[in-house]
């Protein structure tokens, strides 16, 4: 039995029909094809699938999607600009070496990306327990930490 | 001083921009029409004979497209011993044997089908330790050898025995001796993109393989046996790799569910992929090897070592894939860290119910490390002589040949233990005891090639295009540690081009000449050697066209000039897309009109060239003795750390990690490189373990599996020694694994020296310290 729904996407407005049980995760890789948002472990354990859903990040694995009606996600994919210009955040990732492998990058971006919004200068203690549930295996999280602290200071 | 405009600069990853914004495809992303979808039903039983296998309700699931067993499939053999088969018959021996595969149109429909497959076992007593295991009468966890032939020990039948000089006549005339007993854990790689593959046949039965394979070439060479198995002989397998989310010598072997996915795509003729979940990842995938070590080392009145004595024995797990090889460059640590004339190592791999070993980051060298220094500091304090001072009187030198024959050309090993201990000020610090502490430990690893099979080598293929832009294929593989980038770098360098006018490509064996794979931390030595050697080639053909090159040019005041390049091409270079006459720097042509000239000219010319580079190390002989490595790498960390009594709790106040890398290509990646293998190291001495009870793994999940989060942050202040390596890539030597390698023992060292306690069992938890705590104060232990 599906369920007919409808937020922002990205900014642009979607309808789509979900099943009961289907998790935002769910629908952005496999409905829409976003698959810049990972699935690290499914279970609301490493933050590879953070978006932000009206400003929170969130881990879309756990997200279910019956309950984003009316709402705004905003995806790895919706963070350039119109002409495919990096976001600043973006920008101090590639500038910092802070990407490895890449595989926790978007949502480590995103977790970034809300905590900016609410917290434009926040303090390291802050920026860690804003990253403190994206997990990476390459990095030592060190450059990663000094690219959003450059990203700040850059707004 | 050179001057560079690409090698030595801190320039982003070349996919950074593609993997910020979400846009590369792992193969989690990585779907084929008409895919199906694999699920493997892993065994119930630790060691148990399979009496019946029932796939009868699963067959009849709708969305079901085909189930296998051990009856229905050919015999494939794999891994290090070929003890291994994708599909069990007859007995299972780990909690990780594949029984039974599912290939469905959707994951939930495979997932729903395994739970439909009837298995009838008849429970094994099983042996889950070593030491167990070894012992006559231990249930026998492989009756037969791959060719059949009968075995009657759990001990695998592999040499690993190192002697030089004489250690018995050495350990009688030594001053001082210490002796330990330490134990290492299994970790695990913990890869954030998980295992995966997709494999498909055309019509003439030719595979494509979708894998994120570190050992694309030999994986190919293993599909390709495995096609004869099938009867497909003449079908050939080409391997693409999509973007890899990490691997740290996962992905060092080719693995059951490989081959299953294959039998898969066979048998339904539609592409198969095995997508490992996160649990999987952590139960299914081998994980590096939990030792038993026994250690001996002596010194003279002076602090010089006289011998060092060790004994190993390994968990080989059910199954041998490269696990069981780790002693073999476990002998590198134990016979050259150090200059240490008499040396004797023993290690025994032994077959249990547990899962089985693969190599990780490092390859043996952390758990042989950790033995090393942890007792160098014992015997120092013997000795009476300060551990600083213990490891400068022993240093490896340049020059130095090593009881393994290992020929030390450069190395910066002194200079990184004196500026360790300076940083640490080391001298206030140490012997406080007061719930603060520092410690160190060194490393020596391979830092140019390793010659672990026949060749060591990669190759090169580059062309350029009529714009002066230049594609790059290389062997090497990019698992995130920078080797599209640095292999960029040293092209550009050569070439008087900008790191990013290069383009390389690196992930399909169809269009990418050949390489052993990206393991020994030889990426950056061999591949950048190849491209260099490539990149020589291409420029030659260059100046050569370029030589005599005339035409007329206009002034901005309109005004005709007849320029010309000079004749001798040695007299020509290329700089900033632009060949110059070195005579005259007036005179310069763009490097892309060149080109096109070459293009659109009746016999005109294609500017391309190949290099094979294969350093020239050697095979280790049958004593195991050799230079495995054109050059080594070395390195020393320090820690400070304050340890609670109360609690137990371990805080690193200070890290400094200095590495002899030859020359940063990128210092920014050797950063990355170090500050990752730190992380990773620190967990091995604090807080990781994969833990197994009767051969079940007990925390398969990111939860109970503890890695380092950002709120634990290593404050890591890297030293980078630069000694320029003769033989380096514009002197450059291996990084990848070096900066895991001490971290446990440093900090293991660092305990002791805070709160008086050795603690010699990874990962040091707070009970461990608390336990041995209590047991130096004499109080009971509850």
């Amino acid at each position: 039995m599906k369920n007919r729904l409808s937020f922002t996407l990205n900014g642009d407005r979607v309808e789509v029909e979900v099943e009961a049980y289907w998790t935002l995760l769910h629908l952005l890789r496999n409905h829409f094809e976003l698959t810049g948002t990972k699935e690290g472990c499914g279970k609301g354990e490493c933050g590879a699938c953070t978006v932000i859903v009206d400003g929170m990040a969130i881990n879309a694995c756990l997200y279910p999607a019956m309950e984003l009606e009316g709402r705004e996600v905003l995806t790895i994919e919706g963070l350039t600009d119109e002409e495919g210009g990096l976001h600043p955040l973006q920008k101090a990732f590639v500038e910092h070496g802070a990407v490895q492998c890449g595989f926790c990058t978007p949502g480590m971006v995103m977790s970034a990306k809300a905590l900016l919004d609410e917290n434009p200068k926040p303090s390291e203690e802050e920026i860690r327990t804003a990253i403190a549930g994206n997990f990476c295996r390459c990095t030592g999280y060190i450059h990663i930490i000094k690219a959003i602290k450059a990203a700040s200071k850059g707004r | 001083m050179e001057q560079f405009t690409s090698v030595g600069k801190r320039i982003p990853k070349s996919d950074a921009r593609d993997k910020v914004t979400g846009r590369v495809i792992y193969m989690e992303d990585l779907k084929v029409p008409g895919m199906l979808y694999g699920r493997i039903l892993f065994s119930k039983f630790p060691h148990a004979k399979i009496l019946h296998i029932d796939t009868s309700k699963a067959e009849k699931l709708v969305g079901v497209r085909a189930v296998l067993t051990g009856r229905d499939i050919p015999p494939i053999r794999f891994g290090f011993l070929k003890d291994n088969v994708p599909l069990k018959w007859g007995k299972v021996r780990s909690y990780r044997d594949e029984v039974a595969v599912v290939a469905a149109i959707d994951p939930d429909i495979a997932e729903e089908a395994i739970h439909l497959i009837g298995v009838e076992y008849e429970a094994l007593p099983g042996v889950f330790d070593p030491e167990e295991a070894m012992k006559e009468g231990a249930p026998l966890i492989h009756e037969v050898d791959a060719r059949g032939g009968p075995l009657e020990s759990n001990v695998l039948a592999l040499p690993w025995k190192l002697v030089a000089g004489d250690v018995d006549k050495a350990r009688t005339e030594s001053a001082y001796i210490a002796e330990d007993r330490l134990k290492t854990p299994w970790v695990t790689h913990v890869c954030m993109g998980t295992m995966g593959i997709i494999a498909e046949f055309d019509l003439r039965n030719n595979l494509t393989v979708y894998a994120n394979t570190q050992i694309p070439y030999l994986a190919q060479r293993d599909y390709n046996e495995a096609l004869v198995a099938m009867g497909l002989r003449g079908s050939r397998a080409r391997l693409i790799q999509p973007t890899i989310g990490g691997g740290f010598g996962s992905k060092l072997d080719t693995y059951g569910q490989d081959y299953i996915a294959i039998l898969l795509a066979h048998k339904t003729r539609k592409p198969v992929k095995i997508q490992f979940t996160r649990e999987e990842e952590f139960f299914a995938t081998s994980p590096r090897q939990p030792t038993i070590i026994n250690i001996a080392q002596g010194c003279t009145e002076d602090g010089r070592l006289t011998f060092r004595d060790v004994s190993m024995i390994l968990d080989n797990g059910a199954y041998a894939s490269w696990g069981a090889t780790t002693p073999s460059v476990m002998m590198m640590p134990i016979s050259s860290l150090y200059k240490v004339p008499n040396v004797r190592y023993i290690a025994r791999c032994v077959y249990t119910n547990n899962t089985w070993s693969q190599a990780m980051r490092g390859y043996g060298n952390p758990q042989a490390t950790f033995a090393i220094e942890c007792n160098l500091d014992h015997l120092a304090e013997e000795a009476g002589i300060d551990p600083v001072q213990m490891r400068l009187v022993n240093s490896n030198t340049p020059g130095e040949v090593t009881p393994q024959r290992f020929k030390v050309t450069s190395c910066g090993l002194k200079e990184c233990i004196e500026r360790v201990a300076g940083s640490l000020n080391w001298e206030s610090k140490h012997g406080r005891g007061d719930g603060r502490g520092v410690g160190m430990a060194s490393l020596i690893h391979v830092g140019g090639g390793a010659r672990v099979y026949k060749s060591d080598g990669c190759g090169t293929i580059i062309k350029v295009d009529d714009f002066g832009t230049v594609d790059v294929f290389t062997g090497a593989t990019d698992i995130g540690q920078g080797a599209d980038t640095v292999v960029a770098q040293v092209v550009a360098e050569v070439l008087g081009v900008g790191a990013e006018d290069v383009n390389v490509i690196d992930n399909d064996t169809e269009v990418c000449p050949w390489d052993v794979g990206v393991h020994a931390s030889r990426t950056t030595f061999v591949a950048c050697n190849s491209a260099i050697g490539a990149a020589k080639k291409v420029k030659e053909q260059i100046l050569e066209l370029a030589a005599g090159y005339a035409e007329t040019q206009k002034d901005k005041d309109g005004t005709k000039r007849e320029i010309k390049l000079d004749d001798d091409p040695g007299n020509l270079v290329i700089k900033d897309r632009m060949i110059y006459s070195t005579g005259d720097p007036e005179v310069k042509i763009p490097l892309g009109k060149i080109l096109r000239g070459s293009h659109y000219r009746t016999g005109g010319k294609m500017v391309m060239a190949e290099y094979f580079y294969d350093p020239n190390n050697e095979n280790l002989d049958h004593e195991f003795k050799g230079n495995l490595s054109m050059t080594y790498a070395y390195g020393t960390h320090g820690v400070e750390v304050e340890v609670d009594r109360e609690t137990g709790k371990v805080t690193i106040l200070k890290y400094i990690a200095a590495h002899d890398v030859g020359r940063a290509i990128n210092p920014m990646l050797v950063e990355g490189q170090i500050y990752g293998a730190v992380s990773m190291g620190v967990g091995y001495g604090l807080t990781e373990q994969l833990v197994f009870d009767k051969g079940e793994c007990m925390n398969p999940s990111f939860r109970d599996y503890k890695i380092l989060t950002a709120k634990d942050v290593i404050p890591v202040e890297p030293i980078i020694v630069e000694t320029m390596d003769r033989d380096g890539p514009f002197g450059a030597k291996g990084i990848g694994e070096p900066g895991c390698v001490p971290s446990a023992p440093a900090i293991a060292n660092a305990i002791y020296d805070a709160i008086g306690v050795r603690l010699h069992d990874l990962p040091i938890t707070p009970e461990k310290i608390l336990r041995a705590l209590k047991e130096k104060e004499g109080t009971e232990i509850p």
